[in-house]
């Protein structure tokens, strides 16, 4: 119990909200909201680490989602570094024309 | 007490129950404009559950990291590339409900193997103190100094990358 509050809701609402992200993934085509989706998987991985920091009393898990933060600021800016020079090339981010690496 | 709730649990039950709806509303979102700001609203509501736990610093470093840098850079690179049209591709129906089940099987995966587990242990929530800066800096600058390191090469690498990346030719 953390407030009052199980740790089995915190358990849930991650889940949750690592699913909607898995499902944008697979059902969107634009680039952008797939990196958008991705985001929105390692915020749920981030707040179930501060749930269980707080239920364990330990700091380690938020020193964790400092770290994570930190990739997450890394790949994005990697990553839309690669998708404007994909857009300069091909004119597009759609995710089904650019399988170039298909044949 | 309001109909045998907590303060706590009515503000984590709105929280969760916004963040949810936001998090859908980026995938279904027509517009990446759109997808964009509901993601900012999700980081926010996610910000709320962070100071619930007793995390503040934490809170106050997601909505300026994520909020604050992240999103504009998103936001930036949407408008650069000029795809605020509501007119995008979409995939084929049959391949959003091939996404829709195989995100629910693995939902009914999730839920299904918390559902066997014990109430997890009680914390002692003695001292909600974990969540300030003067703690976290303790544990970040002593247990975990060289992580701390390599990260900051980390961050140089993308620096350097993506400017290699964004040049407009290589010479």
């Amino acid at each position: 119990m953390i407030n009052g509050i199980s740790i089995n809701y915190y358990l849930l609402l991650s889940a949750v909200l690592f699913i909607i992200g898995a499902v944008g993934v697979m059902a969107r085509r634009n680039s952008i909201i797939i990196f958008m989706c991705i985001e929105l998987m390692l915020n749920a991985v981030n707040l179930l680490l501060v749930a269980f920091s707080t239920l364990h009393n330990d700091a380690s898990g938020q020193v964790f989602v400092f770290f994570i933060m930190a990739v997450a600021a890394a790949e994005v800016a990697v990553g839309l570094a690669i998708l404007s020079m994909i857009y300069r090339n091909v004119k597009s981010i759609d995710t089904d024309l650019l399988s170039n690496l298909k044949n | 007490m309001l109909l045998g709730y907590t303060i706590t649990q009515w503000l984590f039950g709105i929280l969760s129950f916004l963040s949810i709806m936001f998090a859908l509303m980026v995938v279904f979102s027509r517009n990446p404009v759109n997808s964009v700001l509901y993601l900012v609203l999700t980081f926010f509501c996610i910000a709320g559950h962070y100071l619930l736990l007793n995390a503040q610093f934490l809170a106050v470093v997601h909505i300026v990291v994520y909020a604050g840098a992240i999103m504009v850079l998103f936001l930036f690179v949407i408008m650069l590339m000029d795809l605020n049209h509501d007119n995008e591709p979409q995939k084929t129906w049959i391949s959003k409900i091939i996404a829709g089940i195989a995100g629910g099987m693995l939902l009914c995966v999730l839920v299904g193997s918390l559902k066997g587990s014990e109430q997890l242990g009680i914390s002692q929530y003695g001292s909600s103190q974990i969540g300030m800066v003067k703690n976290l800096g303790k544990v970040l600058f002593s247990e975990f100094l060289f992580p701390f390191e390599i990260a900051s090469i980390l961050l140089l690498a993308a620096l350097v990358g993506s400017i290699m990346i964004g040049k407009k030719e290589i010479k």
